[in-house]
């Protein structure tokens, strides 16, 4: 289904509609608080969007520095070149340590991979740790938002999972006793789990480090309690130097909840004795991004998410509505990257109101690159119907009298037609809104008369 | 013509010329009230933005180079339209043999109340205007050609259009809740995203009736069009004008 199509079908339930839009909304009013606490705010973006724009421009040779530093700590390097490399020398790992059940965190990345549905294929139990993650996992959801995954869900629509799987009390909503149920739970699974998949969020060239961000603590309780820990980061998830990292922490939790910074930011440097540290460098479609001169700085994206609580489309319409592993504005410039045909819809799915690329902690300009998605695919489909008529549009504006008579004409026709066929269901302006008052004359009409 | 008094070539959007003169007129009068000289080039038809939106900016050659051969002669290109100006400025495709002309009308075009403000340097406009409005910021003014300060950024808090009202008596602007929502016109977002399009006009208009606003004031008549028709059909108790027929109408 087009996206239109899916943002119908959730406007219909008007009032889930309204919390949704209501509830991210809030995000976005929590976000604004503090960065007005920031005096910095602007140049620390600025700065953010440096550091990123100078990484992407040697790419390879700050890989090959964090490839080259984490081994020298001990850390297994691995590359995939796609979806199915990374999701084999995941499976490969699992063999070896003939591991039947795993725990996973904060990684957008395995969504993007299919990772689950490969290991369960193979057999092995996956559990998402994060409690959104594990929410949706209940319902098999792919997740509607990157940092809030379990968005869309209302307290009562989680106890009542939470009921049929984890046996709480039927219509008990509160909060504290339904997070408490779930942390019984995962402990039982993070006890279970020889080895612990995370993402990164930021890999330190410099160091051979990577850092990990989380508000429950659960990649560490995980990784703390496996012997192996599996870490996939896709290649623009790196900064060069340490010393860069305070930049992107302080814009980060900021832009995707308002709060001033996560709760843990894990580093993770070496494995601990007698254990193992496995890095998977992913690329996945990104050189091939990188190469596209226009859209290449959609690689900055640290996931915050902040473009989506902010944007007046994604949060009418559910992240589901994308079709798309991420979703909302910043989804819908890197998606049709990915696969033109399928995602074609997305980059019209905006007003192009700007409101996400002025968010972006790292400055990528989002709504002009949903723009020139928009050429990109009209040149892809030839053309079609709608060019036709934006080509005879372009011909009655180039010249002064085809624009005179269409105007004239239309004027005189849309006083004569009967409101049924202006106002019939094909017209999609009138579906909801009346057309203007029609003047008796146009402007051009008025200034012959009344000006020399 | 004298050299100190520029001459304005004035740029009326398709859709107002032919839905909306009374805003056009209301755009001249104003002008000419402040001492400009002011001319409609009478050829002029439309900027190409709603072909380029739709991701057709390649067929509009032909229209750019219209809009260049008929404005490149003014030293001021001036529009009562935030979203076509920065067409104009940033989405019209380069015309390579009209490279002088278009860098020409690219930076001498001016959304109406940044040209007063800016070129003009005239701080406000005096009268009386005894109503409760609600201003809408329309988005491309807002964050394209950065008309006022926007929620989004931590910024200096400015407004080139309310500055200009900021010294009617009588005039009560509202504190909105969503201060620079998007309405949800979009140009073909408003038809190809019909149910996401009407939600967003109709929670941008709850905004303001909610407040007791008499008066929705924009600077962009595609928004007031779009948030109009809903209006008109929902029955709201509430208009909608562009500034520029305030400004007119104080100044008389």
């Amino acid at each position: 289904m087009s996206h239109p199509e899916n943002a119908t079908v959730f406007l219909k339930d008007k009032e889930r509609a309204k919390w949704h839009d209501d509830t991210l909304w809030i995000v976005r009013q929590k976000r604004d608080v503090t960065i007005h606490q920031i005096p910095e705010w602007e140049k620390l973006r600025e700065l953010a969007s440096q550091i990123k724009d100078h990484t992407l421009s040697k790419l390879d040779f700050y890989l090959e520095e964090l490839e080259k530093n984490a081994t020298a700590n001990g850390i297994k390097v691995h590359w995939a070149e796609n979806a199915e490399e990374h999701n084999q020398i995941i499976g490969k790992i699992l063999d070896e340590k003939n591991c039947k059940a795993i725990v996973k965190s904060k990684s957008i990345l395995t969504e993007e991979c299919h990772l689950n549905p490969f290991l369960e294929e193979k057999g092995i139990e996956v559990v998402d740790t994060d409690l959104g993650e594990r929410i949706i996992q209940f319902l098999k959801q792919p997740p509607s938002h990157i940092v809030m995954p379990a968005i869309h869900l209302k307290k009562s629509d989680i106890s009542d999972i939470f009921h049929e799987k984890l046996h709480t009390e039927k219509g008990n909503v509160d909060p504290v006793y339904l997070t408490y149920a779930a942390r019984l739970h995962l402990r039982e699974k993070f006890l279970q789990a020889k080895v612990a998949i995370t993402g990164v969020n930021f890999a330190i060239a410099e160091t051979g480090e990577f850092v990990v961000c989380t508000n429950e603590g659960n990649a560490d309780m995980g990784v703390h309690l496996a012997d192996t820990h599996i870490a996939c980061m896709g290649i623009e998830k790196l900064i060069p130097r340490r010393k860069d990292l305070g930049v992107f922490l302080r814009l980060l939790a900021r832009s995707a909840t308002g709060q001033s910074i996560t709760n843990y930011n894990s580093h993770f440097r070496s494995p601990s004795p007698g254990k193992e540290l496995h890095l998977i460098l992913v690329n996945n479609g990104r050189t091939k991004q990188l190469a596209r001169e226009k859209f290449r700085n959609s690689l900055k994206c640290i996931r915050c998410g902040a473009c989506m609580n902010t944007c007046p489309i994604y949060r009418r319409s559910g992240g589901f509505s994308y079709g798309s592993t991420v979703p909302g504005p910043i989804g819908s410039i890197l998606s049709p990257g990915i696969d033109l045909k399928k995602y074609s819809t997305l980059p019209f799915a905006s007003t192009l109101c700007g409101s996400c690329t002025d968010v972006c902690p790292v400055k990528i300009n989002i709504h002009e690159q949903l723009y020139e998605w928009r050429q990109e695919i009209t040149k892809a489909n030839g053309a079609s119907l709608k060019g036709l008529s934006m080509k005879l549009a372009d011909g009655i504006f180039k010249s002064p009298l085809a624009y005179k008579i269409s105007g004239k004409m239309m004027r005189a026709s849309l006083k004569t037609l009967p409101d049924s066929i202006i106002y019939n269901p094909l017209n999609a302006w009138g579906k909801g809104r009346n057309l203007p008052d029609l003047p008796p004359e146009s402007f051009k009409d008025w200034y012959k008369k009344n000006r020399k | 013509m004298k050299k100190d008094v520029p001459h304005i070539g004035l740029f009326i959007p398709c859709y107002i010329d032919q839905f909306y003169p009374n805003v056009a007129i209301a755009t001249l009068e104003l002008l000419e009230k402040l001492g400009c000289k002011v001319t409609y080039p009478l050829g002029q038809t439309c900027c190409g933005q709603p072909m380029s939106n739709a991701g057709f900016e390649a067929d509009t050659a032909g229209t750019t180079s219209k809009f260049i051969s008929d404005f490149a002669k003014f030293d001021y290109i001036v529009a009562p339209s935030g979203s076509c100006v920065l067409h104009v400025k940033e989405h019209s495709p380069k015309v390579d043999k009209l490279k002088k002309n278009q860098e020409h009308v690219q930076s001498n075009i001016y959304e109406l109340s940044e040209f007063i403000t800016d070129v003009l340097k005239v701080d406000s406009i005096k009268g009386s205007y005894p109503h409760k409005i609600g201003f809408h910021a329309s988005c491309h003014g807002l964050r394209g050609l950065r008309l006022a300060s926007n929620t989004e950024l931590n910024e200096p808090a400015f407004n080139k259009t309310l500055q200009l009202m900021k010294d009617l008596e009588g005039l009560e602007i509202v504190e909105l809740t969503r201060k620079d929502e998007c309405c949800g016109f979009g140009g073909t977002f408003a038809v190809s995203e019909e149910a996401i399009s009407v939600q967003m006009g109709k929670d941008r208009i709850a905004d303001h009736v909610d407040k007791g606003v008499e008066i929705i004031v924009g600077g962009d008549m595609s928004c007031i069009m779009h948030m109009q028709g809903i209006a008109s059909r929902d029955k709201d108790n509430v208009q909608l004008m562009h500034f520029a027929e305030i400004l007119n109408q104080v100044m008389s």
